[in-house]
């Protein structure tokens, strides 16, 4: 045997060793062959977005860092001097930094908001992540105590100094209508999207005229709505505060939008949970209450997330019946004589458009992976 | 007797219990309970209502919209004068609203379709420049882009004197987009009947075209043979009619221009937020529609021998379009509706004008909001009941 394979020297004693792959497909250069440059049309297409972010990039690196003005104590040091550049003026936005957070809440009451602030936050992570020990009583808490007690520590009352809505405003605003507006429509818009597949004709159109009617009509109508007309439909003498009015229309509006996210989740229920139900001898109420909503509003919560996503960038329209949310309190500080200088108004936009880029971006991102986690627990 | 009396008397109760329990009459019930809460509802709301109207001096009802006006409005599609009536400012604001409202769905079709087949490219850069775009602008408020693009683009621009000349004789500056205005001489509504001719022609070709396809297999150019004849028909009857169109030119006299045809920066501010805004939700319902369309269709395009191109024209994107367009249809009555937000940047739409101005002249708060309601849910309902009937074609079409 061996003397055989000695003398044929054309049989391989070994396998060969596999070339390497061309250079031209492996490494940098490959990866820019196959995803840059893999024919005329994307080897153009992809020069011209090179030409655009050359164009774009560098421009606002300098504005937004290079050329920013940081520090100063008021528009002398935002004011173009002899021929220079003048950039960003974050100096602006750290002058006014208490006002877009909290609006002109008196300074040494500031820990009131910033106390609630941290107690939601902390509720909200814990509710976030599962693994939170006692989940379901920080959920009571959260949902019952914890509005109870933040409303006592914002506006006041009961041994603590009053503090009028008017003067609250900037980021506090936007997250008391936001979250306000969300849990306030939660409960409405359950029970409308249930009247809205409910079998009792009469209670069907009321549903169904409730939502359409709301959800035809532009947010902004309703504001107005809620700010020229419901002091007219109110006995006369009884007048609410512009910050509830808001309120109240934000919640009828988000109501509508969520009933319509409900429905999804109730219509996805198949129809043997609502027959089991049935068959368990439970009545509308209780079968809905132990079996089906429980199942529904697991699946709608990443649509819930996003009602809340739209709703959270709508609580900007409240600046136009004149209340000052973020975006209100860094518009009505570009009137402020002691700053005015032409760089300031793209400054505080840039700044407002971060914050609400933040946490929009960041829900959204908990929204998909809550949706994947979903998935993967219905997928059999 | 007695054995029956005492019978009926023993079923009494459970009688009643039968017809308490029974789910039609709780149902109707019910549904009378609800009724009374809302009557009653409804009733003291008019009540208070005509207390606080009489309290108030307002007389209900509509006579104030045959009132003069007596403000002016900076953009007049109509004749309008400060002597019209306050109906007049409703048709002015409804037209202002519906115009941003086209242009603002022309622009944020086209980019939105762009932007979401340029998500699924293969090529790295183009995929990531479009997350970056549509992750960024729809993040951020509506209100807050058309601020920035009003005060922080379109306001900072240099004065008519300086500002950027475009091609077409027109001027970007802070007074807006000026471009030559279009007179039409004697005898040009024949172009423009040769142009509804031309598109009758074109009609009638695919038609006869599609057909022949189906019949022979043999293609016709039909897109080249269609613009062709757009485009030579009116062009004929314009040169043998003497080119009767002329452009009266915006000419700079002191300090800003005169003639030519004026886009005002709101106008602009307007159309480019909310296109752009609109477009990132375009392009993720179009991404979406996209994925839907199994991978397999596009092997099997392939395996016929199609172009990707062709993959993408004739096969991938007639079956996402059925996907698409109910989604996209509801981006669409998003944007009209949106437009309302033309108040904060001094556009004069239909909230501006008359939810805002001829509100706060007449006082009628509850006719003027209940009209504009009115015509915002029209639109949306006349809108949802085409979608339905689209919807319903295209369930026929599929089996």
């Amino acid at each position: 045997m061996t003397d055989i394979s000695s003398q044929t020297s054309f049989v391989a004693k070994e396998f060969k060793t596999p070339l390497p792959p061309p250079a031209s497909t492996t490494g940098l250069l490959g990866w820019a062959r196959a995803n840059l440059f893999s024919s005329v049309f994307n080897a153009v297409v992809t020069m011209l977005l090179l030409l655009l972010i050359v164009w774009v990039l560098p421009p606002f690196i300098r504005w937004a860092f290079i050329d920013a003005v940081w520090t100063g104590d008021n528009r002398d040091a935002c004011l173009p001097k002899d021929g220079q550049v003048v950039g960003a003026c974050w100096a602006f936005v750290r002058a006014k930094f208490g006002q877009f957070m909290l609006g002109s809440y008196p300074y040494d009451l500031r820990w009131r908001p910033e106390l609630v602030v941290g107690i939601f936050a902390l509720g909200l992570a814990g509710l976030a992540y599962e693994k939170t020990p006692g989940r379901g009583r920080l959920a009571l808490f959260m949902t019952t105590a914890f509005p109870l007690l933040a409303f006592w520590l914002l506006y006041g009352g009961l041994g603590l100094e009053v503090v009028e809505t008017a003067n609250w405003g900037g980021l506090l605003v936007t997250l008391v209508v936001a979250v306000t507006g969300i849990v306030a429509s939660l409960p409405l818009g359950i029970l409308l999207a249930l009247g809205r597949r409910s079998k009792l004709p009469f209670i069907k159109i009321v549903s169904v005229v409730f939502i359409e009617l709301w959800r035809g009509v532009p947010l902004i109508t309703v504001l107005f709505m809620a700010s020229v007309m419901l002091p007219l439909f109110l006995p006369e003498g009884v007048n609410f505060d512009k910050l509830l009015r808001a309120l109240i229309g934000v919640a009828l509006f988000t109501a509508a939008y969520m009933a319509e996210t409900v429905r999804g989740g109730l219509q996805a229920i198949p129809k043997g949970q609502y027959e089991g139900a049935a068959s368990l001898g439970l009545g509308y109420w209780q079968s809905m209450r132990l079996i089906i909503l429980p199942q529904a509003l697991k699946i709608v919560i990443p649509g819930i997330v996003n009602s809340f996503i739209s709703l959270f960038k709508d609580t900007s329209l409240v600046m136009i019946i004149g209340l000052f949310d973020l975006l209100g309190s860094v518009q009505r500080n570009f009137a402020d004589a002691n700053w005015s200088t032409p760089s300031i108004a793209p400054t505080g936009f840039v700044f407002a458009a971060a914050i609400f880029w933040v946490f929009c971006f960041s829900m959204s991102r908990y929204s998909q992976y809550m949706e994947r986690k979903l998935n993967k627990s219905h997928r059999r | 007797m007695t054995s029956q009396s005492s019978k009926s008397s023993d079923s009494r109760p459970t009688l009643l219990r039968a017809v308490l329990y029974d789910p039609d009459v709780r149902g109707i019930a019910f549904q009378a309970l609800v009724l009374l809460a809302l009557v009653v509802f409804f009733v003291w709301l008019s009540f208070n209502t005509a207390n606080n109207l009489r309290a108030a001096n307002i007389p209900f009802g509509f006579d104030f919209l045959w009132a003069r006006a007596g403000f002016d409005i900076s953009q007049k599609p109509i004749d309008y004068t400060l002597d019209s009536t306050h109906s007049m400012v409703f048709w002015v604001g409804l037209i202002n609203t519906l115009i941003v409202a086209a242009l603002g769905i022309f622009f944020a079709t086209i980019i939105g379709f762009v932007v979401g087949i340029a998500r699924l490219s293969k090529n790295w850069l183009l995929a990531k420049v479009a997350t970056i775009y549509v992750e960024t602008l729809r993040n951020i408020p509506l209100l807050l882009q058309l601020l920035f693009w009003y005060k922080a683009v379109l306001s900072v621009l240099p004065g008519p004197r300086q500002g950027y000349v475009l091609p077409f004789a027109s001027n970007l500056s802070n007074r807006g987009l000026t471009m030559p205005r279009p007179v039409t001489g004697d005898g040009f509504q024949w172009v423009f009947w040769a142009f509804l001719l031309a598109l009758l022609v074109v009609i009638y070709v695919s038609r006869w075209a599609k057909a022949r396809q189906m019949a022979t297999g043999q293609p016709f150019p039909t897109f080249w043979a269609g613009l062709g004849i757009l485009v030579l028909l009116p062009g004929i009857v314009y040169v043998v009619l003497g080119e009767p169109l002329t452009f009266e030119m915006p000419e700079l006299k002191g300090f800003n221009f005169q003639g030519g045809m004026v886009v005002k920066p709101e106008l602009i501010a307007l159309t480019v937020g909310i296109s752009l805004y609109t477009a990132s939700f375009i392009a993720e319902t179009v991404r979406a529609g996209i994925l839907a369309i199994s991978h397999g269709q596009t092997e099997a395009a392939n395996a016929l021998g199609l172009r990707s191109g062709l993959t993408m024209r004739l096969v991938v994107v007639p079956q996402a379009m059925r996907v698409i367009i109910p989604p996209l249809t509801s981006q669409y009555l998003n944007l009209t509706k949106n437009s309302s937000l033309a108040v904060a940047i001094g556009y004069p739409d239909l909230v501006a004008v008359f939810a805002g101005s001829t509100l706060n002249i007449t006082g009628h708060a509850i006719e003027v909001i209940a009209i504009t309601m009115a015509v915002y849910l029209t639109i949306s309902l006349l809108t949802a009941a085409a979608m339905n009937w689209f919807n319903a074609r295209v369930a026929l079409v599929e089996r």
